[in-house]
This record gives structure tokens, C-alpha cells and sequence, in this order.
């Protein structure tokens, strides 16, 4: 049976591991290749590394950390931050990535996907939705990394981009994020229910029931969370024994 | 032992460099015929769309090339389907190595392509040797080969289907062992020392 997966993030600033609440505050969490290999060697289902710097300069120092995680590390990772072209998403799958993430870039030029889609196929573009839900009840996308607000839903944007190329779904509540009050059940939901592609759970995962209730209360295909693991509160083998012990299909 | 992983229009490649290099193989990625046929093992690997792959290696005398191939030869993924007779991915014919063809999945409730780890069965090849049944492996795919007589695992996904294929010297699976953790690198140590 397919798996439910559970994906730690690394966002990665100067080649370093850190982590902000409520996307600020940032704070030192550890060395990147370190961190990958102990996750993927704890049970780790895939692995995703945002370069939350990605200055142009910046850029050459986080292909070489991609060049490093893909040698040491043997699960699939997914790479993002700052992606506006198909010439960066060459380097980064040529770096050894098996996916890349896009978000700001894309919903300003939803053609990108497009382009992303003829280039390198949907099965590696996986699209970034920073959301956070209103006073009206509503979920509105976010850009710029949360602080640029935008008049479009959520569901909206990423059935359009399902259309155009995105092959996958990765969801991240501003609300729930760095909480660790739990998963944004009702958006992942509302996702998950309705699109014909993967949709990542990510913000607020806080203990093991969090990723039990994602999973139970929506069709999620797979769970991101990063500093539950990187302060290792919780170790990956022990989620998903938790996982299977609630009936949740998930890689022993 | 000269390990030849066949270069095309396709990723994947230095994945599966990767892999090998971390179980201690050397590797050349090379689309040279000679160097193609004087390697001891060959691997196929591809992600990609049928119809084009296809295009490319007929472009280049890689079909013949590969169907005449003496030594063990491992296909994966989209490598494994071009093996086989035909895909539904473009309309294409395969190098008809492995008698089965290639369908798109199809299911109003299960999503398309099949993304992530999901367990082999009925494990019957050296290919699998110290391997558990139901281990996972990763999957990445939309198309899939129907179970044949050439089949030596199956997955279950919408049906059950081929996950390896067989027959002589060539053999096939179609999830990423260059990404299946352990397990994966396992089979690939199995391909190079056992086959």
C-alpha cells in the first residue's frame, strides 16, 4: 500500500540549518548534511531544503550543499527559495535535487510552471502555498516568504496550478506555523480532497497526534515539519510506530 | 568490473551515479556504443516522457544497441518501460525486450501519478536476495507495465502491477532504487555482484 510520508524541512540560511517562528526569529538548528543524513539513516520518507537567503551570490553556495546532500543521502529531497527560472531550477536538478519547490515566482508568472512542466516534467515541480486564513474565513495566499498578502484563495491558485504544471501540493498554514498547535485541518482538507495531486501537509506540527490527525481528518499524502525534529522532541522511527499503530500506512 | 549507466535526454542519472559511488562502485555515464558494450553491467535509467526517449535513442543506435546486450542490463523506471513492448505514453513501441505493454493508470479516486514508498511482493529474482517481502521501494509514475510472465515482483497501486521484470540477461523495476534507502542500495549491490 502507498505510504503516507513524513518529510522533515531544512531551511537553510549561509549554508546552516535554522529555524523562525511565525517565519522570524530565526535561530541556529545545525549543519544540513549532518541533519540530512540523520533523518534519512531515522526512517525519514523524503526530505525537503528551502534556502531561505537566496541572494544571487548565495545561490552557488546552496548548489554545492545540493551536490552534498544528494551524494551522502539515499531518499528523494526536494529543493526551494527563491526559484524564478527554468536555468535555476537546471542547476538545482542538475546539483542532484529530485524536485524542486516554487512559489512567490510562479504565482507571478504562472507561465513558469508551464515552462517547468515542458522542461523537466510535473513529477519534479512541486508548488509552494504559504496561506494564511483571514478574518472572512477565507484562505488568502501569501508571498515573499509571508509579507505580501494577496487577493487570491488558496484553492483557487492551486487548482490553477495543478492546470498549468504542478505536479504537487505543498501546503503551509502562517496560522499553525512554528505553533506547534497542530496541522491547518481544514485547508489541508479542503486541498487534498479536491486536487488530482500530492498535497504536503506543513506548519504547526507540535507531537505525534498532530500527524495522526492530518492524516485521519484529510487525504494529506505526506507531512513536513522541522523544528519537532530538529530539537528532537520527537524521533522519526518513533512517529511512525506511533503512525502504524493508529492504522496509518507509513515505511517501517 | 565496469559498470556503463546509458546517458540520454533524460534526469537521473547522477542519482544513480550517486547511489553506486555510495556502495563503493565506479561508474561512467556514457551514450558510447563501444563503451556501452564492453561494460559488464549495464544501467538504463530515465525519467521522462516515452515517445521522446524513444526518439533519442533511435536517434543514436541506442535501441539496437541495448536489446542486443550480452551482459546484465538493469532498467528503471521509464528505462524499465522502454524495455518492455509497448506504452501508452505516446502512443510508442518499446524495445520489445520484456512481452508486456505499458498503461497509464487509471482511477477517479486514487492520484496520478503514484507518488512515493509503497511495498514489492512475490519477490522472485537475485535482484531481491536478503530483501524482506513487502520492503518499500520509491515510485514516481503515472504509466505502468502489466503483470506478464516476465514479472518477478508486483506492487499494488489502483491493480496490481509490475514492479520488476525479467527475462535473461535484462532485467527491470520500475521504483528508484537510487532512492529506496537501504533497500534500494541492497538491490543494486544485488545487480552488481549477483547477476
Amino acid at each position: 500500500m502507498l505510504c503516507k510520508r513524513i518529510i522533515p524541512c531544512l531551511d537553510i540560511k549561509d549554508g546552516r540549518t535554522v529555524k523562525g517562528i511565525n517565519f522570524e526569529n530565526i535561530v541556529d538548528a545545525g549543519d544540513p548534511v549532518e541533519l540530512a543524513l540523520l533523518y534519512s539513516g531515522q526512517g525519514a520518507d523524503e526530505l525537503v531544503l528551502l534556502d531561505i537567503t537566496a541572494t544571487v551570490e548565495k545561490r552557488k553556495t546552496f548548489a554545492e550543499l545540493v551536490k552534498n546532500v544528494a551524494a551522502r543521502i539515499n531518499i528523494p529531497f526536494t529543493v526551494g527559495g527563491g526559484i524564478c527560472s527554468v536555468e535555476d531550477v537546471a542547476v538545482l536538478l542538475e546539483s542532484g535535487a529530485d524536485k524542486v519547490s516554487v512559489n512567490s515566482a510562479a504565482f507571478k508568472d504562472p507561465g513558469l510552471l508551464v515552462h517547468l512542466k515542458d522542461n523537466f516534467g510535473s513529477q519534479c515541480i512541486v508548488l509552494a502555498i504559504d496561506t494564511k486564513c483571514e478574518p472572512d474565513g477565507e484562505w488568502y495566499v501569501y508571498l515573499n516568504g509571508g509579507r505580501t498578502k494577496t487577493d487570491i484563495k488558496a484553492i483557487d491558485w492551486a487548482k490553477q496550478a495543478v492546470a498549468l504544471g504542478a505536479g504537487e501540493i505543498l501546503l503551509t498554514s502562517m496560522n499553525n506555523d512554528g505553533t506547534k498547535n497542530g496541522f491547518a485541518l481544514d485547508i489541508v482538507a479542503q486541498l487534498s480532497n479536491h486536487l488530482p495531486v500530492p498535497v504536503i501537509a506543513s506548519g504547526g506540527a507540535g507531537n505525534m497526534q498532530h500527524f495522526s490527525d492530518v492524516f485521519l481528518k484529510s487525504n494529506a499524502d505526506a507531512a513536513l515539519a522541522a523544528s519537532i525534529f530538529h530539537y528532537k522532541e520527537t524521533g522519526i522511527a518513533e512517529l511512525k510506530r506511533y503512525l502504524h499503530m493508529q492504522r496509518i500506512p507509513v515505511r517501517l | 568490473m565496469q559498470v556503463a549507466i546509458i546517458k540520454y535526454n533524460s534526469g537521473n542519472v547522477f542519482s544513480v551515479q550517486n547511489a553506486l559511488n555510495r556502495i563503493g562502485v565506479d561508474s561512467i555515464i556514457t551514450d558510447n556504443k563501444r563503451q556501452i558494450e564492453n561494460a559488464d553491467r549495464i544501467i538504463f535509467p530515465g525519467v521522462g516522457h516515452a515517445a521522446s526517449a524513444m526518439q533519442y535513442l533511435q536517434e543514436r543506435d541506442l535501441d539496437t544497441i541495448i536489446k542486443n546486450l550480452l551482459q546484465p542490463v538493469l532498467g528503471i523506471c521509464l528505462g524499465m518501460q522502454l524495455m518492455c513492448a509497448h506504452s501508452e505514453e505516446g502512443d510508442t513501441s518499446g524495445l520489445g525486450i520484456f512481452d508486456a505493454n505499458v498503461k497509464k493508470f487509471a482511477s477517479p479516486l486514487l492520484k496520478v501519478p503514484q507518488v512515493g514508498w509503497n511495498d514489492i511482493e512475490n519477490c522472485r529474482s537475485v535482484l531481491f536476495e536478503g530483501l524482506k517481502e513487502h520492503e518499500y521501494m520509491y515510485y514516481v509514475h503515472g504509466y505502468y507495465a502489466v503483470i506478464s510472465q516476465h514479472t518477478c515482483a508486483q506492487t499494488t497501486y489502483i491493480l496490481p502491477y509490475s514492479a520488476a521484470l525479467h527475462s535473461g540477461n535484462f532485467y527491470a523495476v520500475q521504483f528508484h532504487p537510487e532512492k529506496s534507502g537501504r533497500a534500494g542500495e541492497k538491490l543494486l549491490k544485488n545487480f552488481i555482484e549477483r547477476t
